[in-house]
């Protein structure tokens, strides 16, 4: 008895610590703690599924679109070169809205008022193959989000989310990336939470995936409401994600478990 | 739309022994699922990959339900001489992709 109480004490300790930031010297990403096997087919690019959408991306690319007709290409170059580094200075500020856009709203931006196109749904193959596209052009290049006096107020937003205790579990962000990672949830490893790599094909949905799907999936997971896919606080928790990653090696379309 | 990649080693020695990897866009719809309305969503998975070398057959294999989505089939074969290989999924709703490539044996 006496020992389940301390058991539950710890508990009680562990679920409460509000957790300092992670240290840059041990930062890790997902890379860097998940398995050989794995990390041996996020480097081959010719068994990174996630190159599928890459090849479908770089079609898209040079189409025309729209009322316009105009191809991202025709504006924006070749992307080798023109988009190289660009995804990892995302969420940026858009003059137009007054506050970070992601890399996604991003394109549908360019989409709407340049290509005169409709903007493609959130998840959707075109969507997820363009900004993997893009992404693909900043691959071994360090994240670095511009924060500016503009900037500051969203990405202070983006903290306030990561740090409250949100749903039915009552969990905050932190909780389990800060204070917990590098320890088991089940049967999986908990990671720090860097979003080095999205768009990334995660096998568990056997498909690429945003950066917006996943904070989705771990707000469903602590039985919160998740926030609409382009919802201002999924922007503001992006921006901060990016921020606490910056330096970060970006190794996009990366895979996950 | 660039639905499949191929890794065939451009060249090789006569005898050696090559590895071929291969992996295609594909959804590998099982048919047990159902939409939230309870319709069964109907199976679309690829039924059989073939790959030939010059012509003959070096590998075969049929695919069932339980295979992941964008499946990713890895196999060896022999170098006998220059060609092609060529690569055919086939599957449910008249799914056929064709792919080849070149290799040189020296």
């Amino acid at each position: 008895m006496r020992r389940l109480c301390a058991v539950l004490l710890l508990l009680v300790v562990v679920a409460s610590t509000v957790a300092a930031e992670i240290a840059p010297a041990d930062r890790r990403s997902g890379y860097d703690i998940m398995g050989r096997e794995l990390r041996a087919m996020q480097d081959d690019d010719t068994a990174n599924p996630g190159m599928l959408w890459v090849l479908e991306g770089a079609t898209l690319w040079k189409r025309g679109a729209g009322t316009a007709g105009r191809a991202c290409a025709d504006c924006h170059g070749e992307a080798t070169t023109g988009m190289k580094g660009v995804a990892a200075h995302y969420p940026a500020f858009d003059a137009a809205k007054q506050r970070p856009v992601s890399l996604e709203q991003r394109i549908n931006i360019c989409r709407v008022d340049r290509q005169q196109a409709p903007a493609l749904p959130y998840e959707s193959r075109e969507l997820l193959a363009l900004s993997a596209y893009v992404a693909r052009q900043s691959r071994g290049l360090p994240i670095a989000v511009t924060i500016d006096d503009r900037m500051q107020p969203f990405l202070d937003a983006g903290r306030a989310i990561y740090e409250r205790r949100q749903g039915q579990l009552n969990l905050a962000c932190g909780q389990c990336h800060d204070a917990n990672w590098g320890r088991q949830l089940a049967g999986s490893v908990i990671p720090q939470a860097h979003p080095t790599g999205y768009p990334l094909y995660r096998l568990e949905w056997q498909s690429l995936g945003s950066l917006q799907r996943r904070l989705r999936g771990c707000l469903f997971g602590i039985r919160a409401e998740p926030y609409d896919y382009g919802a201002p606080e999924l922007v503001d928790l992006e921006l901060y994600l990016m921020w606490r990653a910056r330096g970060m090696t970006m190794d996009a379309p990366a895979v996950r478990p | 739309m660039a639905s499949a990649l191929i890794n065939v080693p451009p060249k090789a020695k006569r005898g050696e022994i090559i590895e071929i990897k291969t992996l295609i866009s594909h959804v590998m719809e099982t048919g047990f699922r159902h939409t939230q309305l309870g319709a069964v969503i109907p199976r679309n998975i690829i039924r059989r990959f073939v790959c030939t070398y010059n012509g003959t057959e070096v590998f075969r294999a049929d695919l069932y339900p339980a295979i992941s989505a964008n499946p990713f089939i890895v196999f060896s074969t022999v170098a006998t001489e220059s060609g092609t290989l060529s690569f055919q999924w086939t599957g449910d709703n008249g799914f056929s992709v064709t792919e080849s490539a070149d290799i040189t044996v020296e």
